[in-house]
């Protein structure tokens, strides 16, 4: 069942009433695991510009260096434990190849960070499990991995995502794909529907975060009006999301992807497979629609359902 | 990644496990000689990567090495699902008086292993677990604690195993506890795992499933890595670094992105098309991947157009166009191709497409159309 964490966040009580996000905001501290690496420190560069509060990097062996773009430097460190001795970084995201993952997740909660959100694809799954162990024992939030990110728009944007494309409101988004969810953000977006947070939980089979997870902590946002689920084939993450829909004051919109996908077929995603007669598309929308949760048909319909839903 | 049976057997049996005697064979000849080596009634099993060989007719017993010589010769060569028969395994057939269950898998919700007993094992396993889940004793595994002996005595008991099985059980279980963990498997089980006459227990077949994840380090399963997909195609993208699943219609569909090109299918089919393949490109990909994918797509010689669905974040428009535009003018291309692009510099991609033969679309459902269009009108048209 839900975890019960974010209630024991850092910022949550203090600034419950007046936040409009989950998990991030402007003043998330953020490091960055990877960062002298080819993607990593493109990402540095491109979070930095859209306004993230990036305060450290680590890349062993670096230490000592600085990356600077605009008026912002950022020192890199050898360990996150120095890191966040240094800045009081408080989440991380994490750039390393597959193989370094699970080490780099390991270093980050040892150190103290609450936070993980981690880009890498292919990390090995029996990793992950013992990296989620971990964090429930020290009760932290990961998201992804496989993910692109999270951002909660004009505040703090963690991750690949393209910025320019989500605007400040009130609809919260959580998907298991990247560049879908910039479809649907895109429709919303031109439709005047800004958004609290968007969360990308990754394609993976053993994620951080799941749909449950997230939902609760929407629900628990008093400036998220309404939420936008996308998911896709594989597993059964989305009926379980769907029962715990039933117990939401919160609307919410649903999506789902793969609805031509034949069985046996790995769709990209390491999680996006049919199994069987498990994990289709027709079951898991039926399972949504008998929460009660509309599902668009196509991606340009999700900001009609979501202005029907805010209205009920 | 998916492995024979006999390779199963080869690891299970390093890791102390009783397997029947026996060796793979690729001729009927082979398969006589060895069933006449082991003196004994053998089986012959097909060795293909798919599940349900015994009701397809691809295990057969042989009490002779003539009647083994028999069954190779119905089993090598036959199809199994649309999978060929290459190779058998030919091992001493087994006294079954029980046969049980035991295995390990991922369970994704639980985000843990669950390790699953059963006293009703053999070949209806699923079906057992889909009418009677009952009859499974499940445990999910902490991986901090791994599978402890309090554990497998719990099992053994909840499956309701006879007083044999549940103290042989132990060593079969802490076995593939650790082949699971040592080879990063998705899925290890064995099944059946036969009680014999002479109240000894046996592992008759074995499966396992390798995490594609964890490859890189586990370097001495790459002998036992070949070509897995059915498709030649499948085979040829795998190889060339793409992401590519065949499908049955006659429109390529290539995107950025899993769910992204998973959408573009059904809203293509929706359009009342039939897209040919899942294509896709990934994020940040220069132009020689744009070109890669277009000359794969195009070896399906099914394909009568193209839809590119593009929404740039990492992935750049320009960098799309070029590869788009170095396929039209290095490849003999008769198929239409519609581009949708947007996001990350479209506005510049789009720039360099003007004049080209592309058909440029604004949105998804309209990129769809439009290819849905041209190819049916081609197909009217001749």
């Amino acid at each position: 069942m839900r975890r019960n964490w974010p209630q024991a966040g850092h910022f949550y009580e203090a600034e419950k009433l007046k936040r409009m996000s989950i998990l991030i905001n402007k003043d998330t501290k953020v490091l960055v695991q990877g960062v002298t690496g080819r993607e990593g420190e493109f990402h540095t560069r491109a979070m930095l510009d859209y306004g993230t509060n990036v305060v450290a990097g680590v890349t062993p062996g670096k230490g000592g260096q600085f990356i600077e773009q605009n008026d912002d430097t950022v020192p890199v460190f050898n360990t996150v434990k120095e890191a966040v001795a240094m800045t009081g970084a408080d989440t991380s995201v994490i750039f390393v190849p597959p193989p370094f993952g699970a080490d780099a997740i390991f270093e980050a909660v040892d150190a103290g960070i609450q936070g993980i959100v981690c880009i890498t694809e292919g990390i090995p799954i029996q990793d992950m499990m013992k990296c989620y162990r971990f964090l429930q024992e020290r009760s932290g939030w990961m998201v992804g991995p496989n993910c692109p990110g999270l951002i909660t728009p004009g505040e703090c944007k963690i991750g690949i995502m393209p910025g320019d494309i989500f605007s400040p409101g009130n609809i919260g988004i959580v998907s298991r794909s990247g560049t879908l969810t910039y479809e649907i953000v895109d429709e919303l977006t031109r439709a005047g529907m800004g958004q609290s947070t968007c969360v990308g939980i990754g394609g993976d089979p053993i994620i951080g975060s799941s749909f449950v997870d997230v939902l609760g902590w929407f629900e628990e946002d008093p400036a998220t009006h309404a939420v936008v689920m996308s998911g896709e084939i594989g597993g059964n993450d989305e009926e379980k999301a769907a029962e715990f829909i039933k117990t939401m004051k919160t609307p919410v919109v649903g999506f789902i992807a793969g609805k031509t996908a034949p069985p046996g077929k790995r769709m990209g995603h390491a999680g996006a497979i049919v199994s069987g007669s498990a994990g289709t598309a027709q079951a898991k929308i039926e399972a949504l629609n008998a929460a009660g949760v509309t599902v668009a048909d196509l991606p340009n319909q999700v900001p009609e359902l979501v202005r029907k839903a805010l209205q009920k | 990644m998916k492995i024979h049976e006999y390779q199963a057997k080869e690891i299970f049996a390093k890791y102390g496990v009783p397997i029947p005697p026996g060796r793979v064979a690729t001729t009927p000849d082979e398969v006589a000689q060895i069933a006449g080596e082991i003196g004994k009634p053998v089986v012959v099993k097909a060795q293909v990567h798919v599940g349900g060989r015994g009701k397809a007719g691809g295990i057969k017993l042989g009490k002779t090495p003539e009647e083994a010589r028999a069954a190779a010769e119905q089993i090598i060569g036959m199809d199994i699902k649309g999978l060929k028969v290459e190779q058998v395994l030919v091992e001493a057939a087994a006294d079954i008086k029980e046969e049980y269950y035991i295995g390990i898998t991922t369970d994704r919700a639980a985000r843990r292993n669950i390790v699953m007993v059963s006293a009703a094992g053999g070949i209806d396993i699923e079906e057992v677990a889909a009418s009677t889940p009952e009859k499974i004793a499940r445990l999910h595994l902490d991986p901090a604690l791994g599978l402890q002996d309090f554990q497998i005595r719990q099992l053994a008991y909840d499956a309701k195993l006879p007083a044999a099985a549940t103290k042989g059980i132990g060593p079969f279980l802490k076995a593939l506890y650790k082949v699971y963990v040592d080879y990063d498997c998705s899925l290890a089980e064995i099944n059946p795992l036969v009680l014999t006459g002479e109240g000894t227990l046996i592992a008759a077949d074995a499966k396992i499933n390798i995490d594609d994840n964890a490859l890189f380090r586990h370097k001495d399963l790459a002998q036992y890595q070949e070509a897995q997909e059915e498709d030649p195609i499948e085979a040829e993208a795998h190889k060339r670094g793409l992401t590519y699943v065949r499908l049955e219609g006659d429109i390529g569909i290539i995107g950025n992105g899993a769910g992204l090109v998973m959408t573009t299918l059904d809203v293509v089919q929706r359009e009342g098309g039939r897209p040919a393949n899942f294509l896709d490109i990934g994020g940040g990909a220069k132009a020689e991947v744009v070109r890669t994918a277009i000359d794969t797509v195009l070896l399906d010689k099914n394909v009568k157009g193209i839809f590119f669905n593009i929404f740039g974040g990492i992935t750049r428009g320009d960098e799309v166009a070029k590869g788009m535009l170095d396929a039209m003018s290095t490849m003999d291309i008769k198929v239409p191709i519609v581009v949708r692009l947007t996001g990350t510099r479209a506005a510049e991609g789009l720039k360099l497409l003007e004049g080209s033969a592309l058909t440029p679309a604004a949105t998804m459902q309209e990129g769809a159309q439009k290819i849905v269009g041209l190819v049916n009108n081609a197909g009217q048209a001749a």
